[in-house]
């Protein structure tokens, strides 16, 4: 250290006044000037607008990167939306057919319900229907099985012959109306199909 | 140096004749060691600046980052942060100049061989503050006019007896605190450090070669050791002089814009 710092030392004159450590030599201070004038030139021209330039670049392209990082979120947002809407659908649609599917069921249990009360209410009419039939065909039956019956005795006992169809008929009549008048509720069951069917 | 020839003599110190190193010619004009380093020292910044400048790119290489690196740091924490975004872009080349120019010859201290802190020979912290004293006043007289920058020296809502002291006293900062300041900072700042390096360094050859008695030989070791630790510490002076220069260049060119001061 001490060679390097002397290497270049001339022996200094003891009295020159540019040896003061506050008093600027011309030279030095010149010399300053002029390298500071290149330097701030070269500066100037040819490095601040190339380092703005990129600095300039860099930004936008920090920017760019945002913003495409920014679409990129908001695309997986609107996909998410778009997913929760198509679930939320979905949910609402599968309860629509659950409904659907719950209030179809009581239909036809209620259908079925019914066709089935009107089935057997037309088998009990069906049924009302033969029974009055028989019950009407029995009358008539009984009816002239009474009336022969009848005439049977009456023959036998007045013995004269009724064979005269207009007078049996008229003897049959005559004693089922008085059947009717002397014991109603005796005869009812017999007398009431008997007027019906004359 | 003397110290040499006086040894005999016992050890005289390194004196402030140590900085007047002329090297052709002599007197006010003599071309100087300092000045040979200040032309080196332009002579690198220049090309390497250029050739990075050319090879800019968006993403960076590791050269690149570090010129970069000092480039942001000038341009957003001194510029920036100082002057203000909106201002502060016609400065950024100033700033910058005056950083790399004053930082590059601050590391010349402890470079070997070079071995000379440019800035410690006051003609050049006179020099670049000359420019900012130049720029300061100019960029105030033209935003606020000749007869407002003077007025604007005084805060509004003074008591009126004692403008004409506060006056004087602005005036003074702004033309002589503030420009003799800045030079001698720096100037002082270098001196001192390398006054320091020199005096461990020759006073450590002296105990080493010159040592009456083994033990101050061996003492010598102490007087090497601080050299060595006060090079570490001549690094962070030499950033640090940088910045405070550019943060001061950047202050002053802030206050005279500043609507009020």
């Amino acid at each position: 250290m001490p060679n390097a710092l002397t290497a270049a030392v001339r022996a200094p004159e003891a009295e020159s006044v540019w040896t003061s450590p506050i008093l600027p030599q011309p030279g030095e201070l010149i010399v300053g000037l002029i390298a500071f004038g290149i330097l701030y030139w070269v500066i100037a021209k040819l490095v601040v607008p190339r380092f703005e330039e990129t600095y300039a670049q860099r930004t936008a392209a920090i920017e760019g990167g945002m913003e495409q990082a920014e679409k990129a979120q908001a695309e997986a947002e609107a996909a998410l939306r778009e997913y929760q809407a198509q679930l939320a659908e979905a949910r609402a649609e599968a309860g629509r057919i659950r409904e659907e599917a719950r209030s179809e069921g009581a239909a036809i249990l209620a259908e079925m319900r019914e066709k089935a009360s009107a089935d057997a209410a037309r088998i009990t009419e069906a049924a009302h229907k033969q029974i009055t039939a028989e019950r009407q065909q029995a009358v008539i039956q009984l009816r002239s099985e009474v009336g022969r019956l009848a005439t049977d005795l009456a023959s036998r006992i007045v013995g004269e012959s009724l064979q005269d169809d207009a007078r049996q008929q008229r003897v049959i009549e005559r004693f089922l109306s008085e059947l009717e008048t002397a014991d109603p509720n005796q005869v009812r069951t017999v007398a009431t199909p008997a007027t019906e069917g004359s | 140096m003397r110290l040499r020839l006086a040894a005999g003599e016992g050890f005289s110190p390194p004196t402030t004749e140590f900085f007047w190193q002329p090297l052709v010619g002599d007197g006010a004009f003599a071309f100087t060691r300092p000045m040979l380093l200040m032309v080196l020292s332009v002579a690198v910044i220049a090309p390497v600046m250029v050739f990075v400048a050319k090879r800019m790119q968006v993403v960076p290489s590791k050269g690149q980052f570090l010129t970069e690196g000092t480039y942001n740091f000038v341009r957003n924490s001194v510029g920036k942060d100082m002057i203000g975004a909106k201002e502060f872009r016609p400065f950024i080349p100033l700033l910058f100049t005056q950083f790399l120019l004053i930082l590059v010859n601050n590391l010349f201290e402890i470079i070997p061989l070079l071995q000379f802190p440019t800035f410690s020979r006051i003609g050049f912290p006179v020099a670049l503050t000359l420019v900012v004293f130049a720029v300061y006043h100019v960029v105030g007289m033209r935003r606020h006019g000749v007869g407002g920058y003077f007025k604007r020296m005084v805060p509004p809502g003074v008591p009126g007896w004692i403008v004409p002291l506060i006056f004087f006293l602005e005036l003074i900062t702004y033309f002589v605190t503030r420009p003799v300041t800045l030079a001698l900072r720096l100037m002082a700042n270098m001196f001192a450090g390398t006054l320091l390096l020199v005096v461990f360094a020759l006073g450590g050859e002296y105990m080493l070669l010159e040592g009456s008695n083994l033990f101050v030989r061996v003492a010598s070791l102490g007087s090497f050791a601080l050299f060595v630790i006060m090079t570490f510490f001549e690094i962070l002076v030499g950033f640090l002089q940088a910045y405070v220069f550019v943060l001061l260049t950047a202050f002053y060119i802030a206050d005279s814009l500043a609507e009020e001061h």
